[in-house]
């Protein structure tokens, strides 16, 4: 009885003794900050900043390689804690959102063929470049919902991508997954965007699809500083975007949308109310 | 019945579909007429699209040059009609994307070019036989179109003992090779001849599926006076992919990841075969190729010796034009050929059918969730398990798919077939080969 208390209990000792030592001499230094910033951060291990994770971008804040104001998630809030832990100057950097540049649906725009296969738009891009007769339309089977990690896509009924602006953090996880590349970053500030991704000809684009963008120059005649035209496709000049709107309601096909009017038909997202929204007060 | 009839050889797996072979097996085959023009596309194989060696306003003849091969595992493409060069352009390939193509109008006289001669086999070396064989652009006619001439160049440290031909014709549907195999026998032979000199060997075995008993007495009554062997086989597909023909015939099993060389054997179609025989002996290139045009959506089922670069609608045109609307057009079998978006696209060097279907002829395709029944690991003749690999695809886990030997899937469809639950098997684990293939390539 004595032998085996006074065995376990000289194990326990030695082990105790052996642990508390390997502890202290083998403990890792973390720089508190780094704990504070990881603190701050909104952990969703994203990606938008460029690493795999937040611990990985804490880590870089604080030995200096990457600038706080990276986590598009996080938006200004999180910026300000980060600069006041790291005592610097908070300078953010634009805020970016996702937006699908395609509004033709299944109503609007032709199909080469009825796909069955795999719900998934890489894999249905395989058998001959995808359903659609749109080179550059939207294939509607949601690699990009399953790729986003904050619930910000939709796919509506008639299979169109919808992003939402104030759930959308610009991580960049649905650019990423679509085979079509037909999502792309822009500032949040700017509301109006070209959703047509076709660098066809006007008379190919009006053969399959009724939205589609016919490079007729209205839009660059309306407000000339803030459209360009590249490859038959108009594109909104940012750096101008204010005047963007104008051209809205002159678009023969209406493919030029304003978003703070609403979202591509069919959505079940609302107007958004506050089309500048601050980053970092989202649902 | 028929020869061997009791010592019926097979592979483990399979199944048989319902093979829907009557409406055309009894039709012989006829020369299709010359359309008003022809498409023929670079890429008929499997590597190195030719490249263009004419221009707009050449004229050619039946059986010029008109692309050149590039790379060892390429072939040349030829005029498949004397006339004129009017483009050369991308064009709607079976493929379902625009592919460079030569279009050719046809003049109406159909002469062959004067430069083609022929040659005794006897007299030819080996080397001289092969290099007739890619010459003539002679590609697997089964419907993989891999080219003839790599399969017939074993590197030396490899022992080729046994030759297989492919008469097993196991897709549904399909009966080209069925009708060449009747009629057209002593070509066959011929080219079976000339295949053994190549590879330098004797022994040489003709495969066919029991569902074919007139092809089989034929074959074996005209191929015993030249010591070639016919073996009956059950009927199951797919018995006519080279690694489960190989297997049924021989009993070896083709190692993973390598090719029938490794266990000594070649195996060729028997439609190869007579292309062969004409490539060698009248030194006419691979310009056209039997057809089996059928499916309930089609008037008049028929097997049509096709110029390579006619249009389909041209053929359903001469089998008495559609049966209704058409809802599913396939080119090649049921199971493993490739749908088609219209009747635009040309015939090629791989086309052994075209399938025509209507609404009230397809399945209804709703899928449901897997219900873990096992049934594609059962029929797959690789025996791998789809569900399990189409289930790591489905959520981008290649690595965890690449664990149950994707790259190994002959992408028979034997799983998407059997499958209760009606999952798109095959294309998940294509999906997933893809996937694989491509990261390592970037390693």
């Amino acid at each position: 009885m004595l032998a085996s208390v006074l065995t376990l209990g000289g194990i326990g000792l030695f082990a105790a003794i052996a642990l508390g030592i390997a502890a202290k001499k083998f403990a890792v230094e973390v720089d508190p900050r780094e704990l504070a910033i990881l603190e701050v951060l909104p952990g969703a291990n994203c990606g938008a900043c460029g690493l795999p994770g937040c611990g990985g971008y804490a880590k870089a804040i604080v030995d200096g390689s990457m600038s706080p104001n990276l986590c598009t998630p996080g938006g200004s809030d999180c910026l300000e804690k980060i600069a006041h832990i790291m005592g610097v100057e908070a300078i953010s950097a634009d805020p970016q959102v996702a937006v699908v540049c395609c509004q033709g649906d299944n109503q609007k725009a032709s199909q080469k063929y009825r796909y069955l296969g795999l719900e998934d738009c890489n894999a249905a891009q395989k058998i001959a470049d995808g359903p659609k007769t749109c080179p550059g339309g939207c294939l509607g089977l949601g690699s990009c919902v399953r790729a986003c990690p904050f619930d910000a896509i939709e796919i509506t009924a008639e299979g169109l991508a919808v992003i939402n602006r104030q759930k959308c953090t610009g991580c960049q996880k649905c650019v990423a997954s679509c085979p079509r590349s037909v999502i792309k970053m822009t500032p949040l500030t700017a509301t109006t965007h070209v959703l047509c991704n076709s660098t066809d000809k006007g008379g190919v684009v009006r053969k399959y699809c009724q939205v589609g963008c016919i490079a007729c120059q209205i839009c660059k005649k309306t407000a000339p500083e803030a459209y360009q035209i590249d490859n038959f496709l108009a594109q909104v000049n940012y750096d101008m975007a204010h005047e963007a709107e104008v051209a809205v309601e002159k678009c023969p096909t209406r493919c030029i949308r304003d978003f703070s009017t609403g979202y591509p038909e069919g959505s079940s997202f609302a107007a958004p109310t506050v089309p500048t929204k601050k980053p970092g007060q989202a649902a | 019945m028929s020869v061997k009839a009791m010592n019926l050889k097979t592979f483990k797996g399979g199944l048989h579909p319902p093979d829907g072979k009557h409406d055309s097996a009894t039709k012989a085959i006829e020369t299709c007429p010359l359309p008003e023009e022809l498409v023929i596309p670079l890429a008929q194989h499997i590597g190195a699209p030719a490249e263009a060696c004419v221009e707009v306003g050449t004229r050619v003849k039946k059986g010029s040059l008109i692309g050149k091969a590039k790379g060892f595992v390429s072939v040349p493409v030829h005029a498949s009609t004397s006339g004129e060069v009017i483009a050369v352009e991308p064009r709607l390939h079976p493929m379902g994307k625009a592919l460079p193509a030569i279009v050719i109008k046809p003049d109406g006289e159909d002469c062959w070019d004067e430069n083609l001669t022929g040659a005794d086999p006897e007299t030819l070396s080996a080397e001289e036989l092969k290099s007739r064989i890619l010459d003539a652009g002679i590609v697997g006619m089964g419907g993989a179109t891999f080219p003839a001439h790599v399969k017939l160049s074993p590197p030396p440290e490899k022992q080729i003992d046994t030759l297989i031909l492919n008469g097993v014709e196991c897709e549904p549907f399909l009966t080209a090779d069925h009708r060449i195999m009747l009629e057209e026998t002593e070509r066959i032979l011929d080219g079976i001849d000339i295949l053994r000199k190549v590879l330098g060997i004797d022994r040489a075995v003709i495969g066919i599926e029991d569902n074919k008993p007139d092809a089989i007495e034929k074959m074996a009554r005209e191929a015993a006076s030249r010591n070639i062997e016919v073996q009956a086989l059950e009927v199951k597909y797919p018995q006519g992919a080279e690694k489960q023909l190989i297997d049924a015939i021989t009993g070896r099993q083709v190692p993973s990841g390598t090719l029938p060389m490794e266990v000594g054997v070649v195996v060729h179609n028997v439609g190869t075969a007579a292309a062969i025989s004409d490539a060698v002996r009248l030194g006419r290139p691979l310009v056209e190729r039997v057809i089996s045009i059928t499916g309930p959506g089609v008037n008049t089922p028929k097997n049509l010796l096709v110029r390579i670069g006619t249009s389909l609608e041209f053929l359903v045109e001469q089998c008495d034009g559609l049966n209704g609307d058409p809802a599913k057009i396939i080119m090649g079998g049921p199971m493993m050929g490739q749908a088609q978006l219209s009747l635009e696209p040309p015939a090629i060097r791989g086309t052994s059918g075209l399938l025509i279907f209507r609404k009230q002829d397809l399945p209804r395709l709703e899928s449901g969730p897997c219900i873990r029944c096992g049934r594609c690991i059962g029929v797959c003749p690789i025996h791998l398990q789809p569900t399990t690999i189409a289930a790591y695809a489905r959520l981008d886990l290649f690595d965890e798919a690449a664990d149950y030997h994707p790259l190994d899937c002959i992408e028979c469809g034997c799983c998407t077939y059997i499958c209760p639950a009606t999952l798109p098997l095959v294309q998940s684990i294509r999906y997933a080969k893809a996937a694989i293939m491509a990261k390592k390539r970037t390693l």
